[in-house]
């Protein structure tokens, strides 16, 4: 029976923060996640802004974590090698009459705690962002707004939770909870028996990170006090050629439900429109739609006219995970020592390193006995990529090793030496080597280079081709290898 | 010091291997062709069918034997020097190249230069088609490679996305390895591939092919599982409760190709945004002298002896230039 102190189910952003924080204490800790890889739910589908804590409530939760995480992010993305780009957004409105809702924005985020807030004008914008629309009259500018690669960060906080003792298990879908020792005092804990597809663990806190289906985790503990709505948001991704289109995160006013359609700059250079906000019932439904294409388009040309469908080089949806207005992340009484981490729809992917500091605050408070290791390896090594590198750097880094000389995917220009690299740091699909590598991510969509990442990857992890497959079991990429006929 | 070259050539499929014959035999010395594959021949090493030369050569070649000409032509040849295994990776305006090598990166400025640098395969995201996003879906060249070159089969009900040489081509394909070719599907309302290949592709299987049809939607979590299909009037718009589905579980994109040329829009060289090609008036020329462009990079050509045949200008071109200049 393997038995840990936390197991944190759900391997997304918010989970594999959660996991780097615990990790720097002397505890026993275990990430159960359903999927191959980590960071294929939610967190693999978002717009990867880093954002400022403009749009929010000044008494939410979402807001305090928001801005908090912003903050976090700086330190956590330099000690994890994580490239963090500060670029600044700006919310723009096409009357005079909409700047007093600016106003009132800039309000709201002050008494929230965000700085450097400024409202520029038309000028203003005509010098900064050439290409915007002319009809656009004035912008609230936020500089602390950012732009990560969101499963990069998750990958890097749970390789380095790893390096300080986390255990990972994928394909463990948790199927059932059991509740061994409720007592109901104040300060004690209880032991969970947790069971998986392939195992049984045991242990005294559950931390539920599951995303989309954290109700369902929760009700298999008797708590039925939330449940979660799926909220899709369709995204479209443009030609990297486009990469000045704009030098700010444009955001139109927010509206009740989501912060609009945004014309986003990714942290490879594309730029990205979306995205839609959409209720849905099934919460596996990533269906992109015609509907979404042109509603995306037209809002977004609306801000920015030049914007062109033909530029469009890949498109996805995600969902988000509503269950109230508000994230809910406690400690539930009927049950102690299981702990709710719902409802982290956006802004989850900044607050992430927040809500992992609130949850350690969380478990203190409930009686876990958390001491700081002293040996707490805070840094990562970071990632070398090759399209990132100067002139004389990769010149160097080719003679030193001529497999990063070995391009695969020449679209964005990854060699053979960062698909290894990316395997060994724990990719086993082609989407998990495309997340951490950008290989097959560029206008190609992978035509010329996907048999050689298969190939590789076979080799490296010593399985047929036939077993190599897209995103795990059941997405193979082909169905049979003639050479191995006879 | 940087290296200087007279003329230099990029990719060694037909179009750039007539290029630099014709170049030579202008009287241009100092010739550097460079390819980034392990072989000349560019695509044409993946069509292994015949219907290749009867122009050119009078003759039923298949790909590699058309090719095979050329590379043996080229290798009597002194006086070009061919680099494998070396991609253009950068181009500067004044025709300097960075040019990626196994354990080597390097920088050659070029007098003159001829990009033959083919094209690329429009995906299902260029072609805008909603639904999810699961394994199973490919361009009909990838699909070409992983049967012909790697002996992979990709899929066993098969459904084609448009009706270009390469899917015709591919229809049969999947026929002769077995799997079901359930369908395909056309918008326009006539096949976009030649007559013999309708003919000898589909026709002779027996394969349905749906003009006037488009997909609507794909279905599948993890891998393809249908596709959802509409008919169109003859305005293009949809024709209400046509809709229909077919189950199967890989999905051929045969919808077109783009020249590659982001290289010479590096340089500055005038694009037309439409069709991804030189903004030019004349073959093979653009708008930056010395720069020359060739084969499928200049425009999309439904054969490869017309590639053949007009390439040799570009070398004759680059000859003119490098003459004027010196
Ligand atoms: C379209 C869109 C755009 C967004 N843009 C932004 C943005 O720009 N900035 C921002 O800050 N936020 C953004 N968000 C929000 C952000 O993406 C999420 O808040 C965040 O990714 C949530 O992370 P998570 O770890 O909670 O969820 P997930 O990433 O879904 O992680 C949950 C994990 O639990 C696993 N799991 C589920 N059930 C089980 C089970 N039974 N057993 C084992 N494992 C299980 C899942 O497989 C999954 O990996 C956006 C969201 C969407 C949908
Ligand atoms: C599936 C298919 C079936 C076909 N069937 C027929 C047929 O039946 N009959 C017929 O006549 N024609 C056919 N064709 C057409 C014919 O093959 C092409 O028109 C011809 O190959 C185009 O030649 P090219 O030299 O312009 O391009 P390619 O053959 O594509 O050559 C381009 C070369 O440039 C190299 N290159 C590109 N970028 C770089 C770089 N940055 N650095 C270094 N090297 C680079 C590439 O590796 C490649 O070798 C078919 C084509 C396809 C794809």
């Amino acid at each position: 029976m393997n038995k840990y102190d936390i197991i944190i189910i759900g391997g997304g952003v918010v989970g594999t923060a959660i996991s780097r924080e615990l990790s720097s204490y002397k505890l026993k800790i275990a990430l159960l996640e359903k999927e191959e890889e980590l960071a294929f739910g939610v967190s693999k589908s978002n717009s990867g802004i880093i954002h400022p804590g403009t749009q929010n409530r000044p008494g939410s939760l979402k807001g305090r974590l928001c801005l908090q995480g912003n903050a976090l992010i700086r330190e956590i993305s330099r000690d994890l090698g994580v490239e963090f780009k500060e670029i600044g957004e700006l919310i723009v409105v096409f009357s005079q009459e909409e700047v007093s809702r600016l106003l009132q924005l800039k309000q709201e985020a002050e008494i929230l705690g965000v700085s450097g807030l400024e409202v520029v004008d038309q000028a203003w914008l005509k010098e900064h962002e050439p290409n915007l629309s002319r009809e656009i009259v004035a912008a609230l500018y936020a500089p602390t707004a950012g732009i990560i690669s969101p499963y990069r960060l998750a990958y890097a906080l749970s390789e380095n939770a790893v390096l300080n003792g986390l255990e990972i298990y994928t394909q463990s879908l948790v199927q059932n909870i059991l509740v061994m020792t409720p007592v109901r005092h104040f300060g004690s804990t209880s032991l969970f028996e947790i069971t998986t597809e392939r195992n049984t663990f045991q242990t005294n806190y559950i931390i539920n990170a599951a995303g989309l289906y954290a109700d369902e985790i929760s009700q298999m503990v008797g708590i039925n006090n939330f449940q979660i709505r799926p909220r899709k948001g369709e995204e479209f991704l443009l030609d990297k050629k486009q990469q000045d289109l704009t030098n700010h995160l444009i955001f139109p006013l927010p509206t009740k439900i989501s912060k609009g359609v945004i014309v986003i700059k990714t942290f490879a250079g594309n730029p990205m429109i979306g995205p839609t906000a959409e209720d849905v019932e099934n919460k596996e439904d990533l269906s992109t739609s015609e509907q979404g294409l042109e509603k995306v388009i037209r809002m977004a040309q609306r801000m920015v006219p030049s914007i062109d469908k033909k530029d469009i080089i890949a498109y996805f949806a995600g969902l988000r995970p509503v269950a109230d207005d508000d994230f809910i992340i406690r400690c539930e009484d009927k049950v102690p020592g299981f702990v709710n981490v719902a409802g982290i729809q956006s802004p989850g992917l900044t607050a992430a390193p927040a809500i992992a500091q609130l949850v350690g605050r969380i478990l203190k408070q409930n009686g876990l006995v958390m001491e700081k290791k002293k040996d707490f390896y805070r840094q990562r090594k970071k990632t070398v990529h090759l399209s990132n590198l100067a002139f004389s750097q990769a010149k160097e880094l080719i003679q030193t090793d001529r497999s990063f000389g070995d391009i695969v995917c020449r679209c964005e220009m990854v060699s053979a030496g960062e698909i290894r690299e990316a395997i060994r740091q724990g990719a086993v699909t082609l989407d998990g080597i495309k997340f951490r590598t950008q290989a097959q991510a560029g206008r190609c969509h992978g035509g010329f280079c996907t048999t050689r990442i298969m190939k590789i990857l076979a080799q490296e992890t010593n399985r047929p081709l036939t077993a190599i497959t897209k995103r795990g079991r059941g997405s193979e990429i082909v169905k049979e290898d003639r050479a191995d006929d006879d | 010091m940087m290296i200087e070259r007279n003329l230099v050539i990029v990719g060694g499929g037909p179009a750039g291997m007539a290029a630099a014959i014709s170049a030579y035999e202008q009287g241009v010395n100092d010739i550097l062709l460079l390819e980034r594959d392990q072989y000349l021949g560019g695509i044409l090493n993946q069509c292994i069918h015949p219907g290749f030369g009867l122009d050119y050569f009078k003759e039923i070649l298949t790909g590699p034997e058309y090719a095979d000409r050329f590379i043996k032509k080229i290798r009597d040849i002194p006086q070009i020097e061919i680099n494998l295994q070396s991609l253009v990776v950068d181009l500067g305006a004044d025709k300097t190249l960075t040019i990626l090598k196994p354990g080597l990166l390097q920088q050659v400025r070029a007098k003159a230069l001829i990009m033959a640098t083919g094209c690329r395969e429009r995906t299902r995201e260029m072609a805008h088609i909603a639904g999810t996003r699961p394994a199973g879906i490919y361009p009909a060249g990838l699909a070409q490679k992983l049967i012909n070159i790697e002996g992979l089969l990709p899929g066993k009900e098969v459904v084609i996305v448009g009706s270009g040489d390469i899917g015709l081509i591919m229809a049969r394909r999947f026929v002769l390895e077995g799997a079901s070719v359930k369908a395909m599907i056309e918008i326009q309302k006539q096949a976009g591939g030649l007559l013999r290949n309708v003919i000898q592709c589909l026709d002779d299987f027996d394969i349905p092919l749906y003009l006037c049809h488009r997909i609507a939607c794909i279905y599948g979590k993890k891998r393809v599982e249908k596709v959802g299909i509409i008919k169109i009037d003859d305005q293009g718009n949809d024709i209400p409760d046509s809709h229909f589905y077919i189950e199967c579980d890989t999905i051929l994109m045969s919808v077109g190709l783009i020249p590659e040329n982001e290289l010479i829009e590096m340089a500055g060289v005038a694009i037309d945004r439409k069709t991804n090609t030189p903004l030019s008036q004349e073959l093979n020329k653009t708008s930056i002298p010395g720069v020359f462009v060739c084969g499928n990079a200049f425009k999309i050509y439904d054969l490869v002896d017309s590639v053949s045949g007009d390439s040799g200008q570009a070398g004759v071109l680059a000859g003119e230039y490098l003459k004027k200049k010196n």
